[in-house]
C-alpha cells in the first residue's frame, strides 16, 4: 500500500495526472490553480514530458487538441475566466472526438470576479459550455484524495469515450492540503491504443483526417446522433454519488464538491439535534444521477439543495424528480463559503417547519 | 515517351473547388511536390485553417488537423511536442494567421517552434466573401472598406512575415510570389528551404505566398497578376527576409 503524504488539491491533481500517463500539459496562469502548472513545470521535465506556458488560455486548449490529435494523454487546467475563453476549442475537440482532461478550479463571477471558491461554472460545465451539441464528463471531486483518484479516472474515460473529461474543482479544494494515498504510475506502454491519431501515414496507411467540419446537413446530422448515442452510452455506465446517511433520512441534502464537505458538518450538526437528515453528492455532474435523485423520490419527500451559487444544479434535481418532492435551495454565490453551523441552522429551520419539530 | 509533367504523388486525384486564378491550388501543388522529393510527405503533418484552404485535408493526401480560424501554430506546437520527427505545417490565409491568429503565431515564433508556417497572403478574406484583411493595402477595396482602405478610417495594413523575422526563434522567413512561372520557381525554393530548416532542428519557418485571388479583387487571373507585380509588391516585397543559424552550444 503506498503511503500517505500531504498535498495541496491542485498538487494532487497535478501528480495524479503524470501517474495518469498524462506526458503535454499546457496552460496560463491564473488564480486559484496557479499551483498546477507551477508543479506540473518542473514534473514534466522529470518525466520527460512537454510543459508550455503558452501565450492564453486560447492557444493552451489548441496545443490540447493538436497533441491529443497525436494521441498523448494531455491536460490543461484553468479557472472560470479561463475557461471561458477555452470554449471554442473544447466545442472543436467535442466535434474532432478528442480525448483530454480539463480542470476548472472555479473561482467567483461573473467578470473578473474573485479568487475564493465558487461552483458557478456549473452550468457552464454541465451543458458543454461552447456551442453546438455536445457533453462532457465532469468529476466533482470531493476532498484532496479525489482530486487526484478522479483525475487519474479521467484520463481513462477520456480515452475511453474519445472525450473531454472536466475536473470541476473550485478555489477552496485546489488549495486545501490533506493527507493523499497517490496512484501508481501507469507505465506509458500500458496506455490504450488508438487507431484514430494523426501521426505521419509512415508508408504504412492512407492519410487521415481529423476535424469537424462536415458540410453536408445529413452527414453532420449523422454524426450529432453518433455523438448523442456516445454520452448515451456515458449516462448509462459511468454515473458516480455518493450517499451519506441516507438510511433513514426525511429530508436529503444534495450538494456537490466544497459545498458537500460543509454540508456533511452541518448533517452531523442536525443530526445531534435528532434530525434525519442525509445527503446525496453527485460525484459526476454529468452524468447526473438522476435515477438515484428519482428513486430516492420514492421514500423521502423534502430536498434542499445546497449550492455554492445562486442555483444551478437544483434544475438538474428538479428535472431528476419530475414534481414528485418538494425542493428547496440554500446557496451563496460570489465565492462565499458558509460554515457547517450557518448550514445547520438552515436545515434545521427548514426542517423544523417541514416537519413540525420544536 | 517521358512524362514531363504530373501530379505529385502526396495531392489527391480530386478536383479542387478554388476559382479560376487563385493561388491556393499553385501552393498546394508546390508544397505536395516538396514532400515528394525531400522525401517527407510521409511524415507530413497538416494543420488546415478556417479560410479558402479549410478542405485542405480533400487535396493533400498527407495527415492533416482541421484547425479552428487563426489556430494553426498552436495546433501545430501539440502536434509536434507529440511527435517530434514528423513534418509538421501550419497552412494558413492572412485573416487566419495575421488578424485572429496573430498571438499564436507570434508566440510560436518566440518559441522557436519547430514547425513551418505556409501562409497565402492575398490581401483578403477570400472565404467569407472579400471583407478587408490586416493585410488589405492602402487604397484597396473591400466590401467592408467600401471606399478603400483608408489609414485614418481603416488603420494601416500588417506585414506579419517581418514582424515575424524579427523574433529570435525564428530560423527562416521568406516572401514569395505567386505569379509568374520564375517567381513560383523562386518560391518552390523557399518552401523546400523552410522545410529543411524544421528538419535540421533549427526554429520556427514561415513563407508568405503573395498570391492572386482574382474573385474578391474583382479582376480577370492575368490582371490579377500584373496588379501583385506592380502595387501589391510596394507593400510586400519578395526575399527571404531572415534566415538565422542556430545558437550553438
Ligand atoms: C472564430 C471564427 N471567426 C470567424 C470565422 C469566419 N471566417 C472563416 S475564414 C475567415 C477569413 C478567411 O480569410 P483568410 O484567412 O485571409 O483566408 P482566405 O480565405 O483569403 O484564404 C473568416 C473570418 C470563423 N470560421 N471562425
Ligand atoms: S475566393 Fe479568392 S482565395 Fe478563395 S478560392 Fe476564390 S480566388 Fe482563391
Amino acid at each position: 500500500m503506498a503511503e500517505k503524504v500531504l498535498m495541496r488539491g491542485n498538487n494532487a491533481m497535478a501528480e495524479a495526472a503524470v501517474r495518469a500517463g498524462c506526458r503535454y500539459y499546457f496552460g496560463y496562469p491564473i488564480t486559484p490553480q496557479n499551483d498546477v502548472p507551477e508543479y506540473l513545470s518542473g514534473r514534466m521535465v522529470e518525466v520527460g514530458g512537454t510543459f508550455i506556458q503558452a501565450e492564453s488560455e486560447i492557444a493552451s486548449i489548441y496545443m490540447v487538441l493538436g497533441a491529443s490529435a497525436a494521441g498523448g494523454r494531455v491536460m490543461t487546467s484553468s479557472s472560470s475566466p479561463g475557461i471561458s475563453l477555452k470554449q471554442e476549442g473544447m466545442s472543436f475537440l467535442a466535434g474532432h472526438e478528442l480525448p483530454a482532461v480539463i480542470a476548472n478550479v472555479v473561482r467567483g463571477g461573473p467578470g473578473l470576479g474573485n479568487i475564493a471558491g465558487s461552483q458557478s461554472d456549473y452550468f457552464q460545465m454541465t451543458r458543454g459550455g461552447g456551442h453546438g451539441d455536445y457533453r462532457m464528463i465532469v468529476l466533482a471531486p470531493g476532498n484532496v484524495q479525489e482530486m487526484a483518484d478522479l483525475t487519474y479516472l479521467a484520463f481513462d474515460l477520456a480515452d475511453k469515450y474519445r472525450t473531454q473529461s472536466i475536473i470541476l474543482a473550485d478555489g477552496m479544494m485546489g488549495n486545501t492540503m490533506e493527507p493523499v494515498i497517490l496512484p501508481e504510475m501507469r507505465a506509458l506502454d500500458s496506455l490504450p491504443d488508438k487507431d484514430y491519431v494523426v501521426d505521419g501515414m509512415r508508408g504504412k496507411r492512407k492519410s487521415r483526417a481529423r476535424l469537424s467540419l462536415i458540410l453536408e446537413p445529413k452527414e453532420l446530422e449523422d454524426h450529432n446522433w453518433k455523438l448523442q448515442r456516445k454520452y448515451k452510452q456515458i449516462q448509462e455506465n459511468e454515473v458516480r454519488y455518493e450517499e451519506y446517511e441516507l438510511d433513514d433520512a426525511e429530508m436529503v441534502i444534495v450538494a456537490f464538491g466544497t459545498a458537500a464537505r460543509v454540508a456533511k458538518g452541518a448533517i452531523r450538526r442536525a443530526r445531534a439535534e435528532g434530525l434525519k437528515v442525509g445527503m446525496l453528492r453527485p460525484i459526476t455532474l454529468w452524468p447526473f444521477p438522476s435515477d438515484v435523485v428519482r428513486q430516492l423520490a420514492d421514500r423521502v419527500k423534502e430536498f434542499l439543495v445546497f449550492e455554492l451559487n445562486a442555483g444551478q444544479m437544483i434544475e438538474d434535481v428538479k428535472l431528476s424528480l419530475e414534481g414528485s418532492a418538494n425542493v428547496n435551495f440554500y446557496g451563496r454565490p460570489g465565492g462565499s463559503i458558509p460554515t457547517p453551523r450557518d448550514l445547520a441552522k438552515v436545515i434545521i429551520n427548514r426542517y423544523s417547519q417541514k416537519f413540525r419539530l420544536i | 515517351m517521358k512524362k514531363v509533367y504530373t501530379r505529385p504523388k502526396y495531392l489527391k486525384p480530386v478536383a479542387n473547388h478554388y476559382c479560376p486564378g487563385c493561388g491556393h491550388s499553385i501552393v498546394h501543388r508546390l508544397v505536395a511536390e516538396v514532400f515528394e522529393e525531400m522525401d517527407i510527405g510521409e511524415r507530413a503533418i497538416g494543420v488546415a485553417p478556417a479560410g479558402c484552404a479549410v478542405l485542405a485535408y480533400n487535396y493533400f493526401d498527407v495527415d492533416f488537423v482541421e484547425g479552428a480560424h487563426g489556430r494553426g501554430c498552436a495546433i501545430a506546437t501539440g502536434l509536434k511536442r507529440r511527435i517530434p520527427d514528423a513534418v509538421v505545417f501550419s497552412y494558413q490565409g492572412d485573416g487566419d494567421l495575421a488578424a485572429i491568429g496573430t498571438a499564436e503565431t507570434i508566440h510560436a515564433a518566440a518559441r522557436g517552434e519547430n514547425i513551418t508556417i505556409v501562409f497565402v497572403n492575398n490581401g483578403i478574406y477570400g472565404m467569407t466573401g472579400g471583407q478587408m484583411a490586416p493585410t488589405t493595402i492602402l487604397g484597396m477595396k473591400a466590401t467592408t472598406a467600401p471606399f478603400g482602405r483608408d489609414a485614418k478610417r481603416e488603420g494601416y495594413n500588417l506585414d506579419i512575415t517581418h514582424l515575424v523575422a524579427e523574433i529570435e526563434g525564428t530560423a527562416y522567413a521568406a516572401r514569395g510570389l505567386i505569379t509568374s512561372p520564375k517567381e513560383i520557381r523562386k518560391s518552390k525554393k523557399m518552401i523546400a528551404d523552410a522545410f529543411q530548416c524544421q528538419l535540421d532542428n533549427r526554429g520556427l519557418s514561415i513563407v508568405e505566398l503573395v498570391s492572386p485571388c482574382p474573385t474578391n479583387w474583382g479582376m480577370q487571373p492575368l490582371a490579377s497578376v500584373k496588379w501583385i507585380e506592380e502595387t501589391f509588391t510596394k507593400h510586400y516585397t519578395p526575399g527571404v527576409l531572415v534566415e538565422r543559424r542556430p545558437v550553438s552550444g
